[in-house]
């Protein structure tokens, strides 16, 4: 007994020492920077008059059904939030010291997306032009990006025994098409833009340097969750989160759970080391078993 | 080994085993009904809470329970505790039943489960990055290990059954599978410590949408000492269980040692949990989180209580009290889980979630399915042990 | 050609008489603002009035059947300036019954030489349902069915406009329980392109731009798949209703008279027909006074163009908006969703309670035995 409790606890330092080893070759995710053909959405706070242009220009640049709800019974294209039916939508804070602003919420097409890192068999992928695109063909529907994403962005079609996820995908089909999103197309004031990334973090750096008492100063996106293709400038007074934007630091959302998962599994040596190990003191042990039976009559 | 476990015997189809074949006929036919209409329809998961009952308590406390088999392993086959012997084939089916029927939930829960075959075979597609993909892959991996855990009690029946075909299939196969029992003991120990951790890795891709109590790097680590504990008490719960209905001799001398080990083991849970909370200096929030604080006392009072019950030599030696520890720590880890995927779980104002009826008789349902089969087999197999006269009850 | 009657003509010079009394100046501007009406450019308005005063007037064969002769009103209901006169001397009206100065056979000569002269270019206008039923003999001219005269007409025709809703698809006389078997031209005319112009009465410069453009072109405008030109017919009153301002605010009457009636609201809960009801009411004044249409003055939309809506659904019932557009209203940052299902909440207390509850019993019981054994040891 005491010979195999011994092997036990020095199989298990082994294998703890292969899994601190392997962790160690890797302890830093490499970062995101944004891809090089990176493109994005500026979307101007102090701009936009909540006229839902947008709105209604993505349900036709999608192909989706206006969605009514118990507002005023149904007559009106009226969805509350993002969902099954509705990519983008345009909504309203009011804050209690009289301030108030309008808020388009679409998939923030994140850098480092949690989403991508969630789904098991890459169904939503960070794809051209940096734009994170949902592959109905090798979704299971499992929606760990909905757990994932701190945004609240991939939602599920509940209502269908075929459930998809759906989400803004920057109308890629449009993109293709030389054309720009819907949304970006046909906002009358020019609140959302489309453009390159670059640019348009640097347009966004430059409304605030020429014109700062307009404008809170930061541009949402910049660094936060690690980066998104889709950036925010909001009125002065108006914090990101009145608009309903999570306050995520600078790291990437999906790093530290990587992280732990690449230094357990990486290469899969641990795992194997851990098998062997395990083996080892099985076989020791059934060896003394049968050698203790033969000893005994 | 157990060379002495005998089927049980007796009618299957007794009062008690007519009343669950309702449940689980009660749940076919909301399960068709969610088969048909969809999620909406059957549950009341929604957007902000994509994971609800059937994540919470099928799959993820489902597997916990059904890490009976991976405890008694560990005890009895890596540090050679042979007195526990009789304990791994109930264990092992416990396991079995409890695996296969939280795959079984995975499959009615995801939307578009006719992709799931594509999980263990479309290997180019695979996203190492994902946790889950680790726990989806070793559960598959592992429901197929259990099952062949349980092949040589069913080949055992065949052996001494009538049909030749099966006679010689199982005494050629039977000596096979013992030869291969070392490589298949190790995978079975391997698989759980890889799903079981990464359970708690999943959970930590939510971010600030789990409560900051929970959140933390050390979720794989606790949930991995949390479910060791919980397998020691599943086997607890189900030896009592059966020793009461089948009326047989309880097996509390080997439950009492066990109880001694989810003691040290709750303690090593405890502290984890709790250097971890003051080191991330969130302690403080477990007085002022509302009602979260209450479900984070309730834990650490369960996980307490059921330490110091089985510190306790008296509770050890009385089927009751043992019966009791373990309930507390099925609850205690149980409750654990649900905190850390439904319970603590905040995506945001406006957010609401509490299973619909449908979604809680099908989880009876399964529950009741899972408490079928597992009598089917100990009547029918040798599972049990062979009751000596010297140890029967009045 | 046979002057219209019972019109005053002002002014007294040779170019008065010319232009029924107006300016030239006046009579070219008017001209220009038809054909801007009508969406044809001021280039045409001016080609129209050099042509009126060569006398070049195409020809236009106007029936009359099941009718109140209220389209042919509203085409002479206006006044600022005198536009109907004007518009008949841009066409050569050669038959036409409420107009015409003379009667019985000289009436029906002029219009058999019309017939004659014109054939495949003249414009026939129907006005009024056509009865079908027992051969069509409940609508009678000069001994001949209005089933034959229309089929007749219809037949040489450069052009077939129907006029009207009676007309377009048999309007109130096919209400049911339509006893004649009304019917409209397009329906007797299957095979045969008609244009519609329906309203109750119609506007008048939606038929305008459909003569106007045929005699000026040649060509007709684009139709749809009911025959209404599109200029005219092809939204619905509520994508253009001056009041979709207070529709998508929520702004309602709630019955007529109150304070929403006397501010203007939506009289969408009144049971305004606007979104579903083809028609131009609200951009084209009828006659040219502005606001001239029932919305304008405070009375819902009937659904006069639609043989859907008018004579089938009650004036205050409701309608379906079929393509909803996003109100007024913005959700806030964070909406609340759903509920907790109480029933759910009962259920799952019960379960877990029981479940609790059994396995407290079950451990008292072990130990009641096991202190049962203990006593007997």
């Amino acid at each position: 007994m005491g010979v195999d409790r011994r092997t036990a606890l020095k199989g298990m330092a082994v294998a703890g020492a292969a899994l601190l080893a392997s962790g160690a070759e890797d302890h830093a995710r490499e970062p995101h920077p944004a891809p090089s053909d990176a493109v994005g959405m500026l979307y101007d706070a102090t701009l936009c008059i909540g006229c839902k242009s947008c709105v209604v220009a993505c349900r036709e640049a999608n192909d989706m059904p206006p969605e009514r709800t118990a507002l005023g019974g149904g007559i009106y294209d009226s969805p509350i939030s993002l969902d099954g039916q509705t990519r983008n939508i345009i909504k309203l804070y009011e804050g209690a010291d009289g301030k108030s602003s309008y808020m388009k919420a679409q998939c923030m097409h994140c850098l480092d997306p949690a989403c991508v890192g969630a789904c098991m068999i890459g169904a939503l992928q960070k794809r051209e032009h940096g734009i994170v695109t949902w592959d109905g063909s090798r979704c299971i529907g499992c929606r760990y990006c909905q757990v994932a994403c701190p945004y609240l962005i991939p939602k599920f079609t509940w209502d269908k025994a075929i459930p998809r996820i759906v989400k803004c995908e920057m109308c890629v089909q449009r993109i293709d098409q030389g054309k720009i999103p819907g949304c970006c197309e046909v906002c009358p004031r020019n609140a959302v833009i489309f453009g390159k990334y670059d640019d348009l973090l640097a347009e966004a750096k430059r409304r605030l340097k020429k014109n700062p008492n307009r404008y809170y100063p930061k541009v949402f996106g910049e660094t936060d969750g690690g980066g998104t293709q889709v950036l925010y400038l909001s009125k002065a007074g108006i914090s990101f989160t009145d608009l309903g934007l999570p306050a995520l630091g600078e790291t990437p959302v999906p790093e530290l759970s990587q992280e732990i998962q690449h230094a357990a599994y990486k290469g899969f040596i641990a795992p194997a080391v851990l098998y062997v190990v395990l083996g080892t003191v099985i076989w020791r042990n059934k060896k003394a078993e049968a050698k203790g039976k033969e000893e005994k009559p | 080994m157990t060379d002495h476990a005998v089927p049980v015997g007796g009618p299957i189809l007794t009062r008690p085993f007519k009343w669950l074949m309702a449940l689980f006929g009660l749940s076919v036919l909301l399960l068709l009904w969610r088969f048909f209409a969809g999620l909406g329809a059957t549950t009341a998961l929604n957007d902000g809470y994509p994971w609800g009952l059937w994540i919470a308590f099928d799959v993820v406390t489902g597997t916990a329970l059904g890490c009976g088999g991976y405890a008694v392993a560990i005890l009895v086959y890596i540090l050679n505790k042979g007195k526990y012997h009789s304990l791994v084939r109930p264990a092992i089916l416990t396991s079995a039943l409890g695996y296969s029927l939280a795959a079984f939930a995975i499959v009615f829960d995801v939307g578009r489960y006719w992709y799931i075959y594509r999980i263990p075979i479309h290997f180019w597609q695979w996203n190492l990055n994902s946790a889950l993909l680790e726990v989806a892959l070793c559960v598959m991996a592992y429901v197929v290990v259990l099952w062949i855990e349980m092949a040589p009690p069913i080949l055992e029946v065949m052996q001494e059954g009538s049909s030749p075909f099966f006679k010689r299939l199982a005494q050629t196969t039977l000596p096979l599978l013992n030869k291969s029992m070392v490589f298949i003991i190790a995978l079975a120990l391997l698989l759980p410590t890889m799903h079981q951790s990464s359970l708690g890795t999943v959970m930590m891709l939510a971010g600030k949408k789990l409560n900051p109590l929970w959140q933390t790097p050390f979720l794989p680590l606790l949930f991995l000492v949390s479910v060791v504990g919980m397998g020691y008490a599943v086997v607890v719960f189900e030896s009592t269980l059966s020793s009461f209905f089948l009326k047989r001799p309880y097996e509390t001398a080997m439950l009492g040692s066990l109880a001694k080990v989810m003691a040290y083991i709750t303690i090593g849970f405890l502290a984890i949990r709790l250097l971890d909370l003051l080191y991330r200096g969130v302690f403080g929030l477990a007085f002022t989180s509302g009602w979260l604080s209450f479900f984070f006392w309730l834990e650490i009072v369960l996980f307490v209580a059921s330490a110091a019950m089985a510190f306790s030599p008296a509770v050890r030696a009385n089927p009751g009290r043992l019966f009791q520890m373990a309930m507390l720590m099925l609850l205690a880890g149980g409750l654990y889980r649900f905190d850390t995927y439904l319970i603590a779980f905040d995506p945001g104002p406006g957010w609401s979630y509490f299973p619909a009826v449908p979604e809680l008789f099908i989880t009876i349902g399964i529950v009741a399915l899972e408490i079928m089969i597992y009598i089917v087999f100990i009547k029918r197999f040798p599972i049990l042990e062979e009751a000596s006269p010297a140890r029967s009850r009045a | 050609m046979v002057k219209a009657r019972g019109f005053p003509i002002s002014g007294d010079s040779a170019a008065d008489k010319e232009t029924g009394g107006v300016g030239r100046r006046d009579f070219l501007k008017v001209c220009t603002m038809a054909a801007a009406a009508v969406g044809l450019s001021a280039s045409v308005g001016k080609a129209w009035a050099e042509a009126a005063a060569k006398g070049l007037k195409p020809s236009v064969i106007w029936l009359h059947f099941q009718e109140c002769t209220g389209c042919t009103e509203s085409l002479l209901r206006t006044s600022h300036p005198k536009v109907a006169e004007l518009i008949l001397d841009l066409i050569s009206l050669d038959y036409h019954e409420t107009l015409f100065a003379a009667a019985g056979h000289q009436a029906e000569d002029a219009l058999k030489t019309a017939m004659e002269k014109g054939a495949g270019k003249y414009i026939c206008v129907v006005e009024g349902g056509i009865p079908t039923k027992d051969g069509g003999v409940y609508c009678q001219i000069a001994g001949r069915t209005a089933l034959d005269i229309l089929k007749e007409v219809a037949d040489k025709a450069g052009a077939i406009i129907a006029i009207g809703s009676c007309a377009s698809w048999g309007g109130i006389q096919a209400a049911d329980p339509n006893p004649t078997g009304a019917k409209g031209a397009p329906q007797i005319l299957e095979g045969k392109t008609v244009v519609t112009v329906p309203g109750c009465p119609p506007n008048p410069y939606n038929f305008l731009g459909v003569a106007l453009q045929y005699v000026t072109f040649g060509t007709l405008p684009a139709l749809d798949k009911l025959g209404r030109p599109m200029f005219g017919y092809g939204r619905v009153i509520h994508e253009d209703c001056p009041r979709r301002p207070h529709f998508d605010a929520g702004r309602f009457v709630q019955q007529f008279g109150d304070e929403g009636h006397r501010l203007g609201y939506c009289l969408y809960k009144m049971g305004c027909k606007g979104p579903v009801t083809h028609a131009n009411c609200s951009i084209q004044d009828f006659g040219e006074i502005p606001g001239t249409w029932p919305v304008g003055i405070g009375h819902p939309c009937v659904g006069c163009t639609e043989q859907a809506v008018l004579w089938q659904l009650p004036i205050a019932a409701t309608v379906e908006i079929e393509h909803p557009t996003p109100p007024a209203l913005y959700p806030p940052i964070s909406p609340e969703h759903g509920g907790v299902s109480p029933v759910a909440t009962g259920v799952a207390g019960l379960v877990g309670g029981a479940l609790i509850g059994a396995g407290v019993m079950l451990s008292k019981k072990l130990m009641a035995e096991d202190k049962a054994t203990t006593k007997e040891e």
